[in-house]
């Protein structure tokens, strides 16, 4: 494919292109999918995640110019929350990363969630694979607010970062039950704000429980805006990165990855057999209306469609 | 399905965003994925994001009476890369002399004040259905 | 008012009108709308009378003119002795230009003068910085150096006249260029009358053009409050403005309260400095909007004054009524000018303006028909200064002291405006204070919904305005616009690089350094600022380095 040509040898446009078109999914996905994976698992993915107004996106913006500093290219993939109600999105990260657009050695996507067909986690490693087939060495994934597309992103990336700040309180209960748990690096960013000591606190329930890995989850103090511990965060980024090869968990962890991507593209190309077949979207709506009114149950609805679908 | 995406960005130094974040409210509220670049976008940075984030438009709004250089350059720019598959709109303090000349220079649309949402809901959708 | 006892058998009386005479005309003639609102979605009921005030006291809620709490004003004659300040904020192309703008109002009757700035110069930079591209002159005037405000005033004697500068970042520098530019027609800081805006929380709010982060942009502000209680006493070193919030599509709740929130911010900030509160709050003005609902905007007014003067003596305890007074300047509201058969614009400007007077403004802009297009042509302009020479001559408005003062719509409006004004403060603090809510998005959030929900009510046709939604033509009005100098970009900039080249360049530099070792430190920057202005640095170079000191603020992302 030409377009794949292209982005290979790094052609922006052209990666935008492909992105666009794994996104939507549409007939040429399987094709640019194909092409472009065997060029792919070179890049460093690190997802971010954390509350809304944690600073994000400062961060990620920071961590962008480290890295440049350090001569690696750098891949953003900003992913924000599609309204259920429309279906719209407002995509509004780059304002943090202006100056980062006529980067050569920088490519920044904005993302909805749309929370359709085959959902975030889908489309979001997709994406990835094209930033890393393009040449992206590091590739940030920031994830908004709350919900299950962050843990989606901690099985995509290998670098885990939870952001956190100074006085989130409650917030922090509430993210102790599954979030926290993710972070490979727990960061403080707005570290210039009072309550950074009681944040640290109840970060370290976290920090003592070694992962499956052998890592230990790391704390850093951050303030963004200023540019203040990040370079120690990027160290700390790296330390954490060679650790995954040096240990093969890179590897184990490739096998679970490559498991799981499998499993979501298995349960994509179940949907779309049904949803690709006009007459078959019927019988899913009659069968909706049956499931319904009680008169069958969900489960033999699914396996009647896979069977019209040919698949059963 | 493909997803209708328009890029709304200020070029310059004019702070005045009411207008660009109403639209933008309005496309994402039409099921459209806006990207916002915020304020003070060179036209070279703006072109660039059309660039990465694929859209299939840009509104770009101005109220400082600097449209006729800074949308021109956006619209030299976009000529230069051979971009021709990005619908431009603009909109902001614009006189009628001015919105001949802007459409000449390839402006799709000027949308000056008062303006109803619809019609601008309206123009992109039929972006989307083309 | 009427009596407790009066309250009571009013009440009892409209009951029972609303059950018999009123019903009976409703059921032959339903009103126009299921529900009256205020230009800013306030409801507004049919018919007010002393019961929707119960609690009204005459002298704690209004006084006396020119007595505390102030709501019927700060003068005890108001417009009878003097009458507000016709103050054209006006700007466009080179100094030349302006200058000649300014001779040609201040001969038709103007009676101060108010610099509109172009977008580099409100952001610090000179006409040479790439982002100044297709900027010059276009929506005020350029200002790069000394020698351009030299210009700008040339023949206009500074001790004569009061000026007013829309300059927030950059308004130190361009406050000290105005003090030398003075100083060199012989006329010494302590006889020059005017208003730097200097409003820096608004502009983060709502205008967006600040340079530098929060903390150093306050440190400036209370550094100018210093240097002008000794140096500039009759200087205004701020001007807390509503204006560009409600620009911004607030309401106007929202306006009156975010205004005051700031000012009590900047009151805040002085006191922590040291300062005497009673040293500089006299020197503090307002500056608001007016928009096109007549009672609502004249009700914010009256709030305003009332609001101000309580806060001052009973939160920071200032004992001058001098300080106690909420001074405001108002200028009718450009995002009510409509494209669409621009001269009705000269109407609503009247409307707008008969609202300021009648709530007390102490100096009044009126826009230009057709300001939706372009900087204002001399006609037009020429158009809105005879409009409120109008007013203040031949409509009475002017003749005797808040001839709304009483009225029970007009004084529930206030009250109600008060109070919601209220309940923002108590969200603000709830944020911890107005720059935390800023950080936050709280007041962006806020306006962007009201932007949004005023725009839809306009497509909704919930709200008419006329030729835009209703009566609209579909033949374009043609009207003759502003010529600028083609030249003019080319003319500054010869003057901009011959100054370079000619002045004292050592100097220059040293009067950079020390203002960069000031900026660093605590010290009050003014005196060094003044130095650098003195020496020739240009606008661009002076906020170049405090740029470097402070870092540039980016905003917070909301919608």
């Amino acid at each position: 494919m030409e377009l794949v040509e292209r982005l290979l040898r790094g052609d922006k446009r052209a990666a935008a292109k492909a992105i666009s078109i794994l996104e939507d999914y549409d007939k040429k996905a399987a094709d640019v999918l194909g092409a472009i994976y065997p060029h792919t698992g070179k890049a460093h993915i690190i997802g971010i995640t954390g509350p809304t107004g944690t600073g994000k996106s400062t961060l990620v913006f920071a961590l962008a110019k480290e890295f440049r500093k350090r001569d690696k290219k750098v891949g953003i993939i900003a992913i924000d929350p599609t309204s259920p109600f429309t279906g719209g999105a407002l995509l509004g990260d780059r304002i943090r990363m202006g100056s980062l657009t006529l980067d050569e050695g920088v490519f920044i996507r904005s993302m909805g969630t749309r929370g359709h067909a085959g959902g975030t986690s889908r489309a979001t490693a997709d994406v990835i694979k094209v930033l890393d087939a393009m040449g992206m060495q590091k590739i940030f994934a920031e994830t908004a607010g709350a919900g299950q597309s962050e843990v989606d992103i901690a099985r995509i990336a290998h670098t885990s970062i939870v952001v956190e700040m100074p006085g989130l309180g409650d917030d922090i209960q509430a993210m102790k039950a599954g979030i926290l748990e993710i972070g490979d690096i727990l960061v403080v960013n707005k570290a210039d704000l009072d309550g950074v000591d009681s944040t640290l606190a109840n970060l370290s329930l976290v920090v003592d429980r070694e992962k499956p890995s052998g890592w230990k989850p790391r704390t850093q103090l951050t303030v963004a805006t200023e540019d203040k511990g990040i370079t120690d965060l990027a160290d700390l980024i790296e330390e954490h990165y060679d650790f995954l090869k040096q240990s093969g968990t890179l590897e184990t962890e490739g096998v679970e990855r490559a498991k799981e991507e499998l499993r979501a593209a298995l349960s994509h190309h179940l949907f779309l057999r049904v949803f690709e077949r006009p007459e078959l979207i019927g019988e899913f709506n009659n069968l909706v209306q049956m499931v319904a009114k009680k008169e069958m149950d969900p489960h033999s609805a699914a396996e009647k469609l896979l069977g019209l679908a040919g698949i059963a | 399905m493909a997803k209708l995406r328009v890029l709304v960005a200020k070029p310059g130094l004019d702070g005045h965003d009411r207008g660009a974040k109403v639209v933008a409210r309005a496309l994402r509220d039409a099921g459209v994925e806006v990207i916002y670049t915020g304020l003070h976008q060179t036209p070279e940075q703006i072109v660039e994001a059309a660039i990465q984030e694929d859209v299939d438009a840009i509104g770009l709004s101005c109220l400082s009476g600097a449209h006729m250089t800074l949308f021109k350059t956006v619209m030299d720019i976009l000529k230069e890369k051979g971009i021709d598959d990005i619908v431009v709109t603009c909109g902001g303090i614009i006189p009628d002399e001015d919105v001949t000349k802007l459409k000449e220079m390839g402006i799709a649309a000027v949308f000056g004040p008062g303006t109803p949402l619809q019609t601008i809901v309206d123009f992109h959708r039929k972006i989307a259905g083309k | 008012m009427p009596e407790e006892g009066d309250i009571k058998e009013i009440a009892k009386r409209k009951r029972e009108w609303e059950g018999s005479t009123l019903k009976r005309s409703l059921d032959a003639l339903p009103e126009r709308r299921k529900a009256f609102t205020t230009t800013s979605s306030a409801p507004i009921d049919r018919l007010y009378t002393p019961d929707d005030t119960p609690d009204f006291d005459y002298f704690k809620k209004l006084g006396l003119p020119g007595e505390y709490p102030f709501t019927r004003g700060v003068h005890p004659t108001l417009y009878r002795s003097k009458l507000w300040t016709m103050r054209m904020f006006s700007g466009f192309g080179t100094a030349e230009e302006t200058n000649a703008r300014y001779k040609y109002l201040l001969e038709h009757g103007e009676t101060g003068l108010s610099v509109a700035f172009d977008f580099p110069t409100l952001y610090g930079y000179d006409t040479d910085h790439t982002m100044a591209r297709g900027e010059f002159g276009k929506c005020g005037v350029a200002i790069s150096s000394l020698k351009d405000m030299e210009i700008l005033f040339g023949g206009i004697p500074l001790d004569k006249i009061s000026t007013s500068m829309t300059i927030n970042g950059p308004a130190p520098v361009v406050w000290a260029m105005y003090i030398v530019a003075a100083e060199r027609q012989g006329i010494p800081s302590t006889k020059i009358r005017g208003t730097i805006q200097n409003d820096i929380l608004k502009e983060y709010i709502a205008q967006k053009s600040y340079i530098f982060p929060p903390e150093p942009s306050m440190r400036l502000i209370v550094d100018t409050f210093e240097f002008g209680s000794k140096e500039v006493p009759l200087w205004n070193t701020v001007s807390i403005s509503g204006y560009h919030i409600r620009e911004a599509g607030s309401t106007a709740v929202q306006e009156l309260a975010f205004t005051l929130a700031d000012g009590f911010e900047y009151v805040r900030a002085a006191k922590e400095r040291g300062l005497d509160v009673d040293e500089f709050a006299p020197r503090l003005s307002f500056f608001f909007n007016a928009h096109n609902d007549l009672f609502e905007e004249i009700a914010k007014y009256r709030a305003a004054r009332r609001i101000w003067a309580r806060e001052l003596k009973e939160t920071f305890g200032a004992k001058n009524p001098r300080s106690w007074w909420m001074r405001f300047h108002t200028q009718t509201a450009g995002c009510a000018l409509t494209a669409q058969q621009p001269e009705n614009n000269i109407v609503r400007v009247a409307i707008q303006a008969i609202a300021a007077v009648l709530g007390g403004t102490q100096s009044l802009h009126t826009n230009s028909m057709d300001e939706a297009y372009a900087v204002p042509s001399a006609k037009a302009v020429k158009i809105a200064l005879r409009t409120q020479q109008i007013i203040a001559h031949e409509s009475g408005v002017a003749n005797t002291i808040d001839p709304l003062g009483g009225s029970y719509f007009v004084e529930y409006l206030t009250d109600r405006m008060e109070e919601e004004a209220y309940e923002y403060f108590d969200k603000i603090e709830k944020l911890g204070g107005v720059i935390p809510a800023l950080e936050k998005g709280f007041f962006q959030r806020e306006i962007a919904r009201a932007a949004y929900r005023y725009q839809k009510e306009t497509d909704d046709k919930e709200r008419i305005i006329v030729g835009v939604n209703e009566f609209v033509e579909k033949k374009p009005i043609k009207i003759a616009l502003i010529d600028m100098d083609p030249e003019g970009e080319r003319k500054h900039l010869e003057r901009l690089n011959r100054l370079k080249k000619e002045r004292d360049q050592k100097e220059t530099e040293r009067s950079l350094d020390r203002l960069k070792k000031a900026a660093e430190g605590e010290e009050n920057v003014m005196p060094f600022i003044l130095d650098c202005v003195r020496a020739h640095a240009t606008l661009g170079e002076t906020c170049g380095v405090l740029r470097e000191v402070f870092g540039e603020y980016r905003e917070p992302i909301i919608y």
